[in-house]
């Protein structure tokens, strides 16, 4: 073949082309970081993710039957619901974790207790932190927890066993078809030693 | 920059380089193609491997060859690996190859772009095979990469995530390179309906990848961030979130596996009029259910997750788009059966693959119609129902379409005609072989065997023995596919400009193989559509 002649490409608009994708790429990029608050957002409008809110609104503890008596919720004696406790301790958290009783009927609007008993194995001060989740997602919005171990950070002092209570409702606005719940935490260890030995020492 | 590119052509047009800098730095679309496709086929064989291990391992229940932890790791890397290893860049090469040829350009857009994007691959392939080598063993939470098992990996786990990073972005140039040639670089006359259909379905997945691999990208990206830098994307300790990983994963995922699909569908929609010796039915309305497949790959992702607690409304909606998407595929379907009818078909090796493609994509299909319903579902979540229909998709889909170009295009990449008798066994041993193994998976399912275990319960015993020996077999065909590849690159009878006097595509009107700089001056286009009949100087 001899010298061919070469095509004088549009470079103008290559140069466009591949400004437009560009862009577009790192929109979808930009995209997928967007997406972590709209998630978030999402599952506080919708209570899908099994999240629990935190206090129930205008009382600290020790109100709780303040609360109580001030917006009773009619108990519905028509039904039971079954609430199941689970407690997991997640890896590099050297503590035990079990409820004290694993599972619990009772009518909903009823105001109950449950209690976890938690043992830290280890000879170090080490602070953790319960994180809630209940099952299914639904009924997570009709959890209400007046009082729980997992609303502030929880220190344990060198192979220290402690109970830790939670006071809940469920809601009796609970969809009908919810007969089970569960609801499991997961403990994670959430400071360093070195702050959980101050605590352990000025409490 | 780029128009320095295009002035460096005059030094080499005479012909290829010769040795090693050839590969290296080789700016050419046909050589970069040929290296994509030799990568991928590579990467075919070691994931392969890697799924005969499998295979052996459930040939009977018990343990016999791997503890469950390098089992994880077995089941993974063949899926990261077929997926991003094999399938997708075979796919590429036929793009490299076949784009600017079929629209009657020189060359890609950005030949030094072609040649990083590929050679960014065998880094990322490295990487990732060397993981089965570091302290913990490869990757073993799933392909999908799910935390929190993700998040405390060992020390492969961030390999993979850079190896995936790698892919992306290689892909993500391959893409933009494909794009900016389709829409810049035809030949006077080929106006985009007159264009193959091979490159409109190369067009509209160039755009899916565009805009879902960098959320790959960034949900990766987490991932590392949150192994190592104290961040809480995925991590519920610090008020994260699992499950959003999984709608970042799969908002990527479900455009993915069209992404490993359209072009197939081009693949088949070329060689079915080739080889029925009519043009293809109903050109426009294919055009326009790939881009509705596309389209409605970006609002169904959520099917992949109907167990993870969604509200009704959540599922109806997810169940009823994915449902909608058997419409436009169902389009296809009819159109190349309709393509068939009263055709003067021959049964070329490439045919029987495009056939069988038909025939068993089908079935993936219909299988995939029955997932989609949430109650259905429910029950075949995470069970070998799931791998039967997505290895129906994949392999007798995505992977038999690639084979069937293969052989549709060697005689026009390497001059020489393969061995047709060895091209019809192996078919023959392939199609064969793939349902013996896959088939019994849809029963295997339906009775509740769960997948990703190395141990079974004994009912399933009978059925898992008939799918490894069809594994086997279907491992050892390969084989044949491979010799059959290499004895036409190294010879046989010379295959003309145009060995199927069907095909009407521009590639067919060049010599074959092509000459290394093809098309310097644009071709003429006759303009009938869908058929680019043209008349090359």
């Amino acid at each position: 073949m001899s010298t061919p002649a070469i095509p004088s490409l549009p470079t103008p608009n290559h140069r466009r082309l591949v400004g437009r994708l560009l862009l577009v790429v790192a929109l979808s990029f930009g995209f997928g970081f967007a997406l972590v608050p709209l998630y978030d957002a999402f599952c506080v409008v919708t209570g899908l993710n099994g999240k629990t809110a935190g206090a129930a609104k205008g009382i600290g503890i020790g109100g709780i039957q303040q609360q109580v008596a001030a917006a009773p919720s009619p108990i519905d004696k028509g039904r039971i619901v079954t609430v199941e406790f689970i407690g997991t301790v997640m890896p590099g958290l050297p503590w035990d974790m079990q409820p004290l009783i694993s599972k619990l009927d009772l009518h909903p609007g009823e105001l109950q207790q449950a209690m976890y008993r938690v043992h830290n194995r280890s000879d170090q001060p080490i602070v953790g932190q319960a994180i809630p989740s209940v099952s299914p997602g639904l009924a997570a919005q009709y959890f209400h927890k007046l009082d729980c171990f997992c609303f502030a950070q929880q220190t344990l002092a060198p192979g220290e066993t402690k109970d830790l209570p939670l006071t809940f409702i469920v809601k009796p606005e609970i969809d009908r078809d919810i007969r089970t719940i569960t609801l499991a935490y997961a403990f994670f260890k959430a400071a360093d030693s070195k702050s959980a030995t101050k605590r352990v020492a000025t409490r | 920059m780029y128009t320095a590119d295009t002035a460096a052509h005059h030094d080499h047009a005479h012909g290829a380089p010769r040795g090693i800098m050839r590969w290296l730095t080789s700016t050419n679309h046909k050589d970069i193609g040929t290296l994509y496709l030799w990568f991928s086929l590579f990467m075919f064989f070691f994931a392969g491997a890697l799924a005969m291990l499998i295979r052996a391992e459930l040939f009977q229940p018990g343990l016999q060859l791997f503890q469950p932890a390098v089992f994880n790791q077995l089941t993974t890397m063949h899926g990261l690996i077929m997926i991003f290893g094999a399938i997708m860049p075979s796919l590429v090469g036929f793009a490299n190859w076949q784009v600017p040829l079929m629209i009657g350009a020189s060359d890609m857009a950005f030949p030094r772009l072609n040649n990083w994007s590929f050679w960014l691959l065998p880094a990322a392939g490295l990487l990732l095979i060397a993981t089965f080598f570091v302290p913990g063993g490869a990757i073993a939470g799933g392909w999908t990469m799910y935390p929190p098992l993700y998040i405390q990996g060992g020390v492969a786990y961030d390999m993979s995530i850079l190896a995936i990073h790698i892919l992306g972005i290689s892909s993500i140039m391959g893409a933009i390179n494909i794009i900016v040639t389709i829409l810049n670089l035809r030949a006077p006359g080929m106006t985009l309906m007159k264009m193959p259909l091979f490159v409109w379905t190369w067009l509209i997945t160039a755009f899916l990848l565009v805009a879902v691999m960098p959320v790959l990208a960034c949900a990766i990206t987490m991932l590392l961030t949150d192994r190592h830098f104290g961040t809480h994307f995925f991590d519920a300790a610090g008020g994260g979130d699992a499950v959003m990983f999984q709608h970042l994963f799969w908002f990527f995922g479900h455009p993915e596996v069209y992404i490993m699909i359209l072009p197939a569908f081009g693949i088949v929609s070329t060689i079915i009029p080739t080889f029925a010796r009519k043009p293809l039915f109903g050109y426009v309305s294919m055009v326009y259910a790939v881009a509705s497949i596309a389209f409605l790959s970006f609002i169904v992702w959520a099917h992949h997750m109907f167990t993870t607690g969604m509200p009704v409304g959540g599922q109806l909606f997810f169940m009823y788009t994915t449902m909608l998407i058997a419409i436009p595929t169902g389009v296809k379907v009819f159109n190349w059966v309709a393509t068939l009818w009263r055709g003067s078909i021959t049964f070329e090796t490439p045919m029987l693959f495009a056939l069988a493609f038909v025939f068993l994509f089908t079935i993936g299909g219909f299988s995939g119609l029955v997932l989609s319903l949430v109650p259905v579902d429910i029950q075949l979540q995470d069970t070998y129902y799931v791998v039967a229909h997505f290895h129906y998709v994949l392999f007798s889909g995505s992977a038999m379409a690639i084979m069937g170009g293969i052989y549709y295009w060697l005689p026009k990449w390497t001059g020489h005609m393969y061995d047709e008798t060895l091209g019809k066994i192996h078919f023959w041993l392939t199609a064969i072989a793939f349902n013996i193994t896959f088939f019994p998976m849809h029963f295997l399912g339906l009775a509740g065997m769960p997948r990703r275990i190395p141990d079974y319960a004994l009912q399933f015993a009978d059925f898992n023995m008939i799918s490894s020996l069809g594994g086997f077999l279907l491992g050892a065909s390969q084989l044949l596919f491979l010799y059959t590849v290499i004895k036409c690159v190294r010879g046989g009878a010379p295959a003309g400009n145009k060995p199927w006097d069907g095909a009407d595509t521009l590639e067919w009107t060049q010599t074959s193989p092509p000459p290394y700089h093809s098309f310097v001056t644009p071709p003429q286009i006759k303009l009938v559509r869908g058929r680019s009949h043209a008349n090359a100087r």
